[in-house]
């Protein structure tokens, strides 16, 4: 063995693409391409036999009973979450709650961090780049206690003006929640110099990670966020899945947002005693065989390499650019130095949700419309948009296709 | 499916030169509707001569089965009562979302339209307009929405 580290040895695609077997199929009587990852990933022969191997073998209510078949999933669960813990290189597992998804974990901070504590006059501050998940919870919070929202704006090619969102940061702020990728311009946002920026005038973070987590390693205790959240789904995982990471001592010191079994101690009509972290955030059965699920899928991307993916992905990504960008009439939207692996684009003449169903017609899958990003893609000055987001498990010849297609669709509405 | 049953000539140039493109000023109503699905958004008007819708205009931006419905509309209703206009609108949602009929000859050139049942995911294109100008007419004023 070589001492020197190696550039990573490159993905043997068409193996990995045999793992997944929605991949095989023909759709209108041609070979799926999905470039739809960014809306949620598909899952692997791995994640698909966990999930029915935890069914077949294993299912219980957790945390409940003596017999063995709890025991059984009570263990599942919690080694699913050791692993979520070791994924993100979080501290303790007392800081992984289990949530149905990157939306639920952010509604959680919202209710449970923020409105406790926001006084009127009090500030969030988010980006112009947000998905609505990181928008809505805060105006809610904010309508419920008379605190504002602050919007750090974003510049043509889709990344925060950092000067600007220096200059938001006030005493005043109570949390800063950002985008880590955009699901809607594939921008990745500084999120090192954001949390060192807010940590200075002590104010905590929340991260969305939904569109991060797919495309390269992450480790909390270097990153230092306060709040991270994910979805299972979008990580080749099963859907209805997520992670809400928080710092120890924040989710200590929050209340519970939902009431019931599995979140408390005791109960008497006295009033209740809450359980330990991490359970007091998971009122009810939690999605165990998504948990299962989801440790699998985290497996498989650790077994293929996420240096290996980001590597592979910021090829499919450049050469994308360079194909579609050499479409006539064809204008990427979010051309950000530190992209992730998905290119939004208009075409001129033709509509992104007619360009869809053309191009499903080809087999090929593509998101279209505002991406639940709409302030995003309204900067731009446009209704919507094409995005085509990309997996490990893309080709360029998938991109070729969507080059094609495209350009004959810009053709017939001549 | 066939993409030339959606995109026909008809509905292409509907879609590149809008009919009836514009805005009306009150007294005409109008009402707004809006497809949260690909972002479109119409506002209809009409001015009502008694039952007679006499004048219509619309605008807005959309996809081009949105766009080529509402102009094809426009020409369509142009003339006609609010009862007639009530029937026509039964006749285009049938032939939107039924497979089965043949277009009933007084459709005329809303015809075009009946690719769009084969794409149920289009439905709601088409018919954004009518259920518009169906807000207009009664001067609700509360915007449309497809959801």
């Amino acid at each position: 063995m070589s001492a020197v580290a190696a550039k990573p040895a490159a993905l043997d695609v068409a193996r990995l693409r045999a793992d997944f077997p929605v991949l095989a199929q023909r759709i209108n009587g041609k070979p799926l391409a999905y470039l739809d990852n960014g809306a949620s990933s598909q899952r692997p022969h791995a994640v698909i036999e966990a999930e029915r191997h935890y069914a077949s073998e294993m299912h219980a209510n957790v945390h409940r009973g003596v017999h063995t078949l709890s025991q059984r999933a009570t263990d599942a669960f919690e080694a699913a979450r050791e692993r979520v813990r070791r994924f993100l290189n979080a501290r303790s597992t007392r800081e992984i709650v289990f949530t149905r998804g990157t939306t639920e974990s952010i509604n959680l901070v919202a209710q449970s961090f923020v409105r406790p504590r926001a006084r009127p006059g009090d500030e969030i501050l988010i980006t112009h780049l947000e998905h609505h998940a990181n928008i809505v919870p805060w105006q809610m919070a904010c309508a419920a206690t008379g605190a504002m929202l602050k919007v750090a704006p974003i510049d043509r090619r889709g990344e925060v003006d950092m000067e600007a969102f220096r200059s938001l940061l006030s005493a005043r702020t109570l949390l800063v929640a950002t985008a880590h990728v955009s699901n809607a311009l594939g921008t990745v946002l500084p999120v090192r110099e954001i949390v060192a920026l807010a940590h200075a005038r002590g104010v905590p973070v929340l991260l969305d990670g939904a569109q991060a987590v797919p495309h390269f390693a992450l480790d909390l205790q270097a990153l230092d966020c306060d709040f991270y959240a994910f979805s299972g789904h979008k990580l080749y995982g099963p859907d209805g899945i997520g992670v809400l990471y928080g710092r120890e001592s924040l989710l200590e010191a929050m209340p519970p947002w939902q009431g019931g079994g599995d979140m408390i101690l005791a109960v008497s009509f006295s009033g209740p005693t809450y359980n330990q972290l991490p359970f007091k955030f998971e009122a009810g059965t939690p999605h165990i065989s998504g948990a299962v699920g989801l440790a699998a899928a985290i497996d498989y991307v650790d077994g293929v390499g996420l240096e290996r993916i980001a590597a592979w992905e910021q090829e499919l990504l450049g050469y994308a650019t360079a194909r579609l960008g050499a479409v006539d009439g064809l204008t990427i939207i979010g051309t950000a130095r530190d992209k992730a692996s998905l290119v939004s684009f208009v075409v001129e003449g033709v509509h992104p949700h007619d360009l869809g169903t053309i191009l499903d017609q080809e087999g090929i899958a593509i998101r279209t419309g505002h991406h639940c990003a709409m302030p995003a893609i309204e900067f731009f000055g446009v209704p919507a948009t094409a995005r085509a987001s990309f997996a490990f498990y893309n080709t360029r010849e998938e991109i070729d296709r969507l080059a094609t297609a495209v350009a004959a669709a810009r053709a017939m509405f001549r | 499916m066939d993409l030339k049953e959606l995109y026909r000539d008809v509905i292409l140039d509907h879609n590149k030169r809008p009919r009836n493109f514009g805005r009306l000023e009150p007294p005409a109503h109008s009402a707004r509707g809006h497809n949260p699905l690909c972002g479109d958004q119409l506002t209809i008007y009409a001015t009502l001569d008694g039952e007679v819708v006499s004048e219509l205009r619309f605008e807005g931006s959309g996809c081009a089965i949105s766009v080529a419905s509402a102009s094809l509309m426009t020409e369509a209703v142009r003339g006609k009562t609010r009862a007639e206009i009530g029937r026509l609108f039964g006749l285009v949602h049938d032939l939107l979302t039924r497979s089965d009929a043949p277009a009933p000859a007084e459709l005329g050139k809303l015809a075009a339209l009946s690719g769009v049942h084969g794409f149920p995911a289009r439905v709601k294109c088409a018919s954004l307009c009518w259920h518009t100008l169906n807000a207009a007419l009664e001067g609700a004023g509360v915007p449309v929405s497809t959801e």
